[in-house]
């Protein structure tokens, strides 16, 4: 009896071993942990040459970004990220064909996501927005007296986030390529919870970027 | 990880239609004139609310363990300490402007 009472009292007391299952989330919560330490110092740093360079040293977001594009881009995330959870439902409940369809969705909205991020980034570019210069025409402000701190910016974060976006896409790939081969059931499924986990992550990081470099 | 190995799924369409309803709302929020205190507070607050519900309930944190919660939360905390680090960098120019004195105000003394 008191042998059985320290036995419940050591499992109250103590973590349970990990798994192979809770070993790889965890090994993946700790990158994103790191992850968005980056993340955040880029953002800070953003924020910080931006005020720093007050109201006439900084251009206007809005005046040359287009927010309606990225709004849609936004939205894609969105829908990808629940076509990714629908895709881990799926697998938990054992149907394999419903989790690679969700999947395949998943990387059909990151791959339109990278192209719409090309398209704007052509067009930025060819408007004269550079590493080392701002577009000459077409601001409505007259206040500006010109950063050039803006583009690069603003590439370095938007590129840093579109290499997370283009490193999970095929991840997704090879998780799919998994899937269709089998590898998965109702029982067997941990690998797509974590690329789940770094796909949501990914889609929380552009929802900081939207409102951080677009919006305000 | 999980606190009893959850099978249980949140409604991930209502988190949808949130989510969606933040984004409509944050680019309504920059249409009109509002000052640029009032449009950060409501776009961080709604970016930090989207990210919240990501985290929540597409990324399970609402059904693990509390530790790992604690865990993902540091890091935005150090982020948030890191830009009140910065802040004196941020007013250093204007600091500056009121402590420097402007050359005609110097009093010439070296004649005495």
């Amino acid at each position: 009896m008191e042998h059985a009472t320290t036995l419940d009292h050591t499992e109250d007391v103590y973590e349970p071993s990990l798994t192979p299952d809770s070993l790889g989330k965890l090994g993946m919560w700790i990158f994103l942990v790191g992850d968005t330490m980056s993340f955040g110092a880029l953002l800070a740093a953003y924020a910080a040459l931006r005020a720093g360079a007050g109201v006439v040293g900084w251009v206007p977001p809005d005046e040359i970004l287009g927010i309606n594009l990225t709004a849609g881009m936004t939205f894609l995330l969105i829908c990808s990220s629940v076509t990714m959870v629908k895709a881990l439902e799926s697998i938990q409940n054992g149907n394999v064909s419903r989790m690679c369809l969700f999947l395949g969705l998943t990387i059909a909205g990151g791959l339109i996501f990278l192209g719409l991020q090309a398209y704007e980034w052509t067009h930025l570019i060819k408007h004269g927005l550079t590493l080392t210069g701002i577009p000459e025409h077409g601001l409505k402000s007259e206040t500006i007296s010109g950063s050039t701190l803006f583009g690069p910016t603003f590439y370095a974060i938007t590129g840093f986030h579109g290499l997370h976006v283009t490193g999970g896409v095929i991840y997704l790939i090879v998780i799919l390529i998994h899937g269709l081969r089998g590898r998965y059931t109702a029982e067997f499924n941990h690998e797509v919870e974590i690329v789940g986990l770094y796909w949501h992550f990914v889609d929380l990081i552009w929802i900081m970027v939207f409102t951080f470099i677009y919006l305000l | 990880m999980a606190q009893d190995g959850h099978t249980e799924h949140p409604k991930y369409m209502n988190i949808f239609w949130w989510l969606l309803g933040l984004t409509v709302a944050e680019v309504l929020v920059v249409i009109p004139d509002l000052p640029i205190a009032i449009k950060a507070i409501l776009l961080i607050g709604m970016a930090c609310s989207k990210a919240a519900l990501v985290a929540i309930y597409f990324m399970h944190l609402k059904f693990e363990r509390k530790t790992l919660s604690a865990i993902v939360i540091t890091p935005f905390l150090i982020c948030v300490f890191l830009v009140i680090m910065l802040m004196p960098d941020l007013t250093l120019d204007a600091r500056l402007d009121g402590i420097v004195k402007p050359a005609t105000e110097v009093v010439d003394t070296s004649s005495h």
